[in-house]
């Protein structure tokens, strides 16, 4: 994967959020404390939102440039996005929030088979969302993201909400997928430990900026 | 009751819920651009959608008048082009309580849109879902109860339609004759029977309409 962000400028409500970084690996971790920025970071690179400018291109696609007024529309651009609060469709079942991005007719990269067996989700299938645990909710959400057949996955604190014994239990699923799938990630988190266990470099974010890159083998906080 | 009274009954009915039909593949577009774009001329649409509610429906039977009748822009082109006569015939009272009606669905029904957590359809985007499959499978089924509410609100409101029927349509017993009009002659002519009759009718079919629409409006919407 190569996914190059150039000249980003994104305003925020106390600063504004300006990098310049390509990311080359399988697992790049974003780290650093709340209102640090890396939530837009991930929306900016969705397409949630607009930047003052921004160059961004994916492998040799180019996503955006706000220059030229180029903007890929957030569907055609393969992600799976695990965000904060989820956005698990409340009316639909298990099963149909799982289905809703599977592409008619398109090559699959993975089975609802394979996919669910993986996260262990497949009794879950005919139940309502409400009706799931918060570490259901998590594997669901990131089954969900896998099977759209994404090229990027990004994932926002999947783990952020979960008391410490469940985020014990959800981390082996999340390393699980990404060794099993292979989908390059950009993983957002403010705990050392989840970044160390899943990414192979860390972005260290503050008020907006990068204040540091190093490999996960010699990151020391 | 009696034949008559009855006929009157389900005229109005059956007009009325007709008259919620025909604006809905209008109002719900409308709302929802209303909801979720910015787009210029949007504060004046939004005015000329509420203005029935705020004009003294005899002024606008009497637009509508104007509007409809056969030197009128719409009705000359019915008349002239379809042979369909529009004033003091049953269409003049459907589009009487057309007008009338629509601001309350779409006002309902915007805030109905409103009320979905756009983050839904961001997420829909994402996974690869077009604007109109986003509309129909995340949208209008998490925004069903306030549209629902805000039918019931705008047949309610033409059950109860006067002002802007009589101007338009008349009072014609069979052709036009709606229960407010007839509640209206009864009184004048000093039917107290057939008044006091149509009146519970009306006092009944008002509450079960506005109460389902309450109860439909008030219970919160999954997934706020």
């Amino acid at each position: 994967m190569k996914l190059t962000l150039q000249n980003i400028a994104l305003p925020l409500r106390d600063f504004v959020l300006e990098l310049d970084v390509v990311l080359e690996r399988g697992a790049t971790a974003i780290f650093g404390p709340s209102g640090a920025g890396k939530t837009s970071l991930l929306d900016l690179i969705a397409g949630w939102r607009e930047p003052a400018s921004a160059r961004i291109t994916w492998n040799e696609t180019l996503w955006e440039d706000a220059g030229a007024g180029v903007r890929l529309a957030p569907r055609a651009r393969g992600i799976g996005y695990v965000a904060q609060d989820l956005a698990l469709f409340p009316h639909l079942s298990v099963r149909e929030n799982l289905c809703y991005g599977r592409k008619a007719g398109a090559p699959e990269l993975f089975s609802y088979e394979h996919v669910t067996r993986v996260l262990e989700i497949e009794p879950l299938a005919e139940r309502g969302i409400a009706q799931l645990s918060g570490g259901e909710r998590q594997r669901v959400a990131l089954a969900r993201a896998l099977l759209s057949s994404p090229q990027l996955l990004l994932l926002d604190e999947p783990l952020g909400s979960l008391d410490a014994a469940l985020k014990g239990r959800i981390l082996p699923y999340l390393a699980r997928v990404r060794e099993e799938f292979k989908v390059p990630m950009i993983y957002v988190t403010h705990d050392a430990a989840e970044a160390r266990a899943l990414c192979e470099e860390v972005l260290e974010m503050e008020r907006g900026r990068v204040t540091r890159r190093v490999e996960i083998k010699d990151w020391r906080i | 009751m009696s034949g008559e009274e009855w006929r009157i009954v389900w005229f109005t009915a059956w007009v009325s819920l007709l008259a919620v039909a025909c604006i809905l593949p209008l109002g719900l577009p409308l709302a929802w651009a209303l909801a979720r774009r910015e787009w210029p001329g949007k504060t004046l649409v939004e005015t000329l959608v509420t203005m029935p509610l705020a004009l003294p429906p005899v002024v606008t039977g009497l637009l509508l008048l104007k509007l409809l009748g056969r030197r009128g822009v719409i009705g000359r082109f019915f008349y002239e082009q379809l042979h369909i006569p529009l004033v003091f015939t049953w269409r003049a009272v459907l589009a009487a309580l057309m007008v009338m009606s629509f601001p309350l669905l779409v006002r309902a029904a915007r805030s109905a849109f409103e009320n979905v957590n756009p983050r839904f359809e961001q997420m829909a985007r994402t996974l690869g879902a077009g604007e109109l499959r986003i509309f129909f499978t995340i949208t209008a089924p998490l925004a069903w109860r306030g549209i629902l509410g805000g039918m019931l609100l705008a047949f309610a409101r033409s059950l109860g339609e006067f002002g802007a029927t009589i101007m338009v349509a008349g009072n014609i017993p069979g052709v036009t004759a709606t229960i407010s009009l007839s509640i209206y002659e009864a009184v004048e002519l000093g039917h107290d029977e057939t008044m006091w009759r149509l009146l519970a009718v009306s006092a009944a079919l008002a509450f079960g309409a506005v109460f389902a629409s309450e109860w439909l409006m008030r219970r919160p919407a999954k997934g706020k």
